[in-house]
């Protein structure tokens, strides 16, 4: 790992950058850094915050100073190789596609020359690799999305979109995780709740997940919404089958 | 058991030391502008460090007292007064039942800290009582506090022990120019030497462009070697993020997690009650310091925050 790169960020946290580009080796690194970083015992860590292509490590000055801190993390880079790193988890997120809940998949579809039952089909075909986090509470930087259904934002973007909507936006695709403002092009609804404060975990999914979408119809989503708004919804995962790439 | 919110000033917020360990997933850590102003204001009254405080901001709030309580302000010198009487900044003051506590005009700096002996009754929402406006979470309803709100306090003080000795002097001074204190990078490699040049000779101007999320400064365009725009990575309290315009904006306590522009430099933790007290106008210079000179002041800072609270509290 000679090529990571330890960049100061203030005086109370420490960027590990482990490459310049986005890719899934260099977030699979990430990963198992931040994973071994939280089963080492290095005092004095806040918490850290996963990029495409860095790990932000927030420290306590009063516990740790940084050129020890970054002694233990370069030690601790070094034992990669020999820490166990259990697969990533595929979280499964059901979607009502079309109709009021999807209303521009139509546009998706003649856009890509594609039948609606097509962008469907390809927009369930992939395990998306979330890269991080960020921008909104329980917003994911999906990546992975197919280019057969790529298409550029809404030329006027929406005033309120409601929380669970789920996207594409160029090549990128994502769900609304809150009600917001945004211009992608809208395909479907999860009923699932990505983010809920109240929730003893507030937020669904994490960097280094992956995330399957699969198609469910009106009744379906009916159910899960009326569970989210009572006890919760427990979505399926799965750990990741890397052979399967 | 209450304050009522007679007239919410400007914008006033619930605030403590910021919600910690969300920021994996998208979520601002907010929290007080001015971390040390308001632990001192918690260290007066006999609190916990990370207990929440209001934060006001320019044009300070009126407050009804439904209870008596001792409380402290900090920070910049928003002109209070109770019952119309000018009280001091940087002292713990016992608040009779019915009094009002006024903020008349910005005296000094632009946002001021009261802390409550005892804590106010907040509800916390992902370990913090902070409010986070954008996700409407945290602090009262997720938002800033309105005319006819009414907060509960949770173990009210009529009185504190040694309550004479609660004070210390007002530690923000105006200047006609600032020195704020950096580390440099996370891509100071971004900018060519000329525009490291720039950036650490030249004065700024804060423009009117200065919220929670950040402040906006105008002065010499920093040049980058090949544009503002970079791979998201994190972002920390005090980030001075130049995008491609070449100006420099500071990142503050409503910051969004992760950003894809450059950041030059970090402001040292120990200047931030420089930065929550800039005002459109003031004029802003960056003076770079090594890590361990950044360190060091950090935690003089807090050696002076352990004496206090040693002398008046020792046992919390």
């Amino acid at each position: 790992m000679a090529d990571v790169r330890f960049l100061l960020t203030g005086d109370t946290s420490v960027t590990v950058e482990f490459g310049n580009e986005i890719s899934t080796e260099i977030n699979a690194k990430i990963r198992a850094f931040n994973i071994a970083l939280q089963q080492s015992k290095i005092p004095g860590i806040v918490e850290t915050v996963p990029t495409y292509r860095s790990l932000a490590v927030h420290y306590d000055p009063e516990v740790i100073l940084y050129g020890a801190l970054v002694k233990k993390l370069k030690g601790l880079l070094g034992q990669l190789d020999n820490i166990q790193i259990p697969p990533s988890d595929v979280l499964e997120i059901p979607v009502l596609y079309g109709g009021e809940e999807g209303p521009d998949i139509q546009f998706v579809a003649e856009h890509n020359g594609k039948t609606v039952q097509e962008v469907i089909d390809i927009h369930t075909s992939t395990e998306y690799l979330i890269y991080m986090l960020g921008f909104t509470p329980g917003f994911t930087y999906l990546g992975g999305m197919s280019e057969e259904i790529a298409t550029p934002r809404l030329k006027t973007p929406r005033v309120l979109i409601p929380g669970g909507s789920v996207g594409i936006a160029g090549a990128q695709t994502g769900v609304y995780p809150i009600d917001s403002p945004g211009g992608w092009q809208l395909i479907g609804r999860t009923p699932v709740r990505m983010y809920d404060p109240d929730r003893a975990t507030p937020i669904l999914p994490e960097a280094g997940q992956y995330i399957k979408f699969y198609a469910i119809d009106k009744a379906e989503y009916d159910r899960i919404a009326a569970l989210e708004a009572g006890e919760g919804y427990v979505c399926k995962r799965h750990p990741r089958k890397e052979a399967a790439e | 058991m209450s304050i009522t919110i007679v007239n919410p000033g400007m914008m006033t917020t619930v605030q403590d030391q910021g919600r910690v360990g969300y920021q994996q997933f998208g979520v601002s850590v907010s929290g007080v502008m001015c971390p040390r102003s308001a632990i001192l204001a918690n260290i007066l009254v006999g609190n916990e460090d990370g207990e929440a405080v209001l934060e006001c901001t320019m044009m300070g709030p009126h407050i009804q007292f439904d209870t008596a309580n001792c409380i402290a302000i900090t920070g910049g010198d928003l002109g209070p007064t109770l019952d119309g009487q000018p009280v001091a900044n940087y002292a713990a003051i016992a608040v009779k039942a019915g009094q009002i506590l006024r903020f008349t005009m910005p005296k000094v700096g632009c946002r001021a800290f009261v802390a409550f002996a005892g804590g106010l009754d907040i509800e916390p929402v992902m370990g913090s009582r902070s409010t986070y406006m954008k996700a409407k979470i945290g602090g009262f309803e997720g938002r800033k506090l309105q005319k006819g709100d009414v907060i509960k306090f949770r173990a009210p003080k009529a009185d504190l022990p040694k309550l004479d000795l609660r004070h210390m002097a007002p530690e923000f001074r105006p200047r006609a120019e600032y020195t704020v204190r950096v580390v440099m990078g996370p891509q100071d490699d971004y900018f060519t030497d000329a525009g490291i040049e720039t950036f650490l000779g030249s004065v700024y101007t804060v423009t009117p462009e200065f919220d929670r999320m950040g402040c906006r400064l105008s002065g010499d365009v920093i040049a980058h070697k090949d544009g503002g725009d970079i791979i998201s990575d994190g972002i920390s309290f005090g980030a001075i993020q130049v995008p491609s315009s070449g100006n420099p904006i500071i990142m503050l306590g409503d910051r969004q997690t992760t950003g894809g522009y450059t950041k030059i430099a970090g402001v040292i933790t120990a200047d931030f009650r420089i930065l929550a007290q800039l005002k459109a106008g003031d004029k802003v210079r960056f003076q770079k310091v090594s890590i361990a000179q950044a360190q060091d002041a950090l935690l003089a800072q807090k050696g002076a925050l352990k004496c206090l609270r040693t002398a008046l509290d020792p046992k919390i």
